[in-house]
């Protein structure tokens, strides 16, 4: 598991993911590459939105074509001929944002608290306009007495849009993406 | 045990149940013997054993058993456990091995679980014989495939797996017919769901029109505002769409979608789709090409026939739930009278489009996703109904809906007049008290 790996390109037309507009324009506009430490900050960034239940800040760090992937099994190989904990196109993300905010989310009643740290951070692949980062994060969700414990290894692939940092693609492998488990409803 | 026969007996009464089926651990032990070692319990598919060697290590019941094709090619479920210190043997859920090992002395067994080899074997007592059929990896009494589905049962007599499924294999047929080539296999992964709550609550959900406009009212309203003009790879399309559905009135549950039940505790919910992309999809170019190619292989009436067979969830009692239409399958898992584990697995239908294969994945992560917009508030449900269950509250629960209004049906069955009638309820705890007292089958209608 050294590597994301992208979902591989599929013979289907709609599944064919347009190249992100975003990168000529940072090519044109002659972009620094990212570096190590603005990636960092980022990625405590979104952690903090994430742990502030800030879920529609959340999702407009994404592309408008950006994904978000849990795999169900260590170094699965694509989200499309393997099921996932959570594999989400812009679409269906916007609709579970859309749905945290619900007051008939039953699931989340009581809401969970969370709490993150994330750490070993390293640019594995970087260009002017994009990079891939890995992490590591601890997060601990509670929820009606109880404490879940969730830990694992995340890759974002990041690129420079609109004067700022956005999310391509962010892939979570869940040390324990195979256990049984109850619900997850809070994003990674 | 009479005394407790005559108990149990009284915790069910028509249109009621006492909670204790769902919270008392005494009852639980008895269900564990008396359900998930007698009647037919599914195991496994055989695709998941091809091969001599091929096994796949699960549970019947909470007891570990392994099922294996043997050198002979023939299937066999054995108990995991060593003859000699009692440690499990097999500890990977599945692979190929030519005999199994136990890692604690060494003791090996044939694949189809006779003591094959015992390490120092000198130094056991007078008498010690390894060919005892006793020191073995203890085979399950009866085993047996319809059509590929392995169930096994841990009596030596009792009705036979044909008999037991009773009309249900229609549902079985279902899965297998949908495939071009006839052959359908174990693909794509597997989900594993936990809950604290009793086992007994996940079926009658799984057949339960009347909740799915209330319990996943948020991801109905959430996907109902959703934009089709944002990005999609085809995955939020297929969920979005099932999201959408169970938005349907209740008129529409209540009328169009129907609920029929059997013998020995099974029933299916009719299918709600109106839907242009996994259901009769003529618009959809990867459905053409599958119904071309079922075509092809079956003719036009067949492929029509097939087509028209619409369910949503089969559920055989006691342990197995399948939509044959989306090629999913669910296994329940009992833990203990509180806690649950159900794994879920999808079906690759040969001769199909491989796009075909991956909208059924996408409709796995929604329907059955850990992390799914919909499953996660069934599961607080039966989370919820365990804690509300032993609060000591009210000492009877209501399953009389459609009571008086259900109607025989062909095949020994009984179907709901209105779709949202609980008789799938009502008929699974008929047969929970036949194997609860063990009388052949379904005593007088005690639920229903």
């Amino acid at each position: 598991m050294a590597k994301p790996r992208k979902p591989k390109a599929t013979t289907s037309a709609r599944r064919q993911r347009p190249a992100p507009a975003q990168s000529s324009r940072a090519a044109r506009r002659g972009a620094k590459p990212l570096e190590q430490a603005s990636c960092e900050r980022f990625l405590l960034h979104e952690a903090r939105l994430l742990d502030e239940a800030r879920f529609d800040d959340w999702l407009a760090l994404f592309t408008p074509d950006g994904w978000y992937w849990v795999p169900s099994e260590p170094g699965q190989d694509n989200p499309h001929d393997t099921v996932s904990l959570i594999y989400d196109d812009r679409r269906l993300l916007e609709t579970r944002v859309r749905r945290l905010a619900s007051p008939r989310i039953y699931s989340q009643e009581p809401r969970s608290r969370t709490s993150r740290i994330i750490g070993n951070v390293s640019v594995e692949e970087s260009s002017t306009h994009a990079c891939t980062v890995r992490s590591k994060f601890v997060m601990i969700e509670y929820r009606r007495e109880s404490q879940r414990l969730f830990a694992g290894t995340a890759f974002h692939r990041l690129v420079q849009a609109d004067g700022g940092i956005r999310i391509a693609s962010k892939r979570v492998d869940l040390v324990n993406c195979d256990s049984p488990l109850d619900g997850i409803v809070v994003p990674f | 045990m009479t005394v407790l026969d005559n108990e149990l007996s009284r915790l069910i009464a028509p249109g009621r149940v006492h909670r204790r089926l769902y919270t008392d651990p005494t009852i639980f032990e008895l269900e564990m013997q008396r359900i998930f070692e007698a009647a037919w319990v599914y195991i496994g598919h055989e695709s998941q054993v091809k091969k001599p060697g091929d096994y796949f290590a699960t549970q019947m019941g909470r007891k570990p058993v392994v099922l294996v094709r043997d050198g002979d090619g023939k299937l066999r479920v054995i108990r995991n456990q060593c003859a000699h210190r009692g440690a499990l043997v097999v500890a990977i859920e599945k692979g190929n091995a030519p005999e199994f090992t136990c890692c604690y002395h060494g003791w090996t067994y044939h694949l189809d679980g006779r003591l094959k080899a015992v390490p120092l074997n000198h130094g056991y007592p007078q008498g010690f014989d390894p060919t005892d059929p006793k020191l073995a990896m203890l085979q399950v009494p009866r085993v047996k495939s319809y059509r590929g589905f392995v169930f096994a049962s841990g009596k030596s007599e009792g009705p036979a797996l044909e008999e037991w499924l009773g009309h249900m294999t229609s549902s079985l047929d279902d899965m297998i017919d949908r495939a071009p080539e006839g052959e359908i296999e174990v693909a794509g992964g597997v989900f594993r769901h936990a809950y604290d709550g009793n086992w007994k609550v996940y079926f009658e959900n799984l057949c339960d029109a009347a909740h799915p406009l209330f319990t996943h009212r948020s991801s109905i309203e959430a996907a109902q505002q959703q934009s089709d003009d944002v990005h999609s790879d085809g995955t939020g399309e297929i969920a979005i769409r099932q999201m959408r559905q169970n938005g349907a009135p209740y008129s529409f549950w209540e009328s169009q979608v129907g609920i029929w039940t059997y013998p020995n505790g099974h029933s299916y919910l009719g299918d709600y789709h109106d839907d242009s992309k996994l259901v009769a999809a003529l618009k959809d170019p990867v459905f053409r090409e599958y119904i071309a190619a079922l075509e092809q292989n079956k003719g036009k009436a067949e492929t029509k026939r097939v087509l028209e067979v619409r369910r949503w969830n089969s559920n055989i009692y006691p342990n197995v739930s399948l939509m044959s239409q989306f090629q999913q399958l669910r296994v329940v898992h009992p833990i203990a009278v509180n806690r649950t584990v159900v794994h879920t697995y999808n079906f690759r239908l040969k001769g199909a489009p491989e796009q075909m294969f991956r909208n059924t994945i996408s409709f796995a992560n929604i329907v059955n996703g850990t992390g799914s917009l919909v499953l996660t508030d069934d599961l607080e449900i039966y989370n919820r109904l365990e804690m509300g269950m032993s609060s000591e509250g009210a000492e009877w629960l209501q399953i009389g809906r459609g009571y008086q209004s259900d109607v025989p049906d062909t095949h020994g069955g009984r179907r709901g007049k209105n779709s949202t009638s609980e008789v799938y309820i009502r008929n699974m705890l008929d047969a929970w008290l036949g194997l609860m007292t063990d009388r052949q089958v379904a005593p007088a209608r005690a639920a229903s």
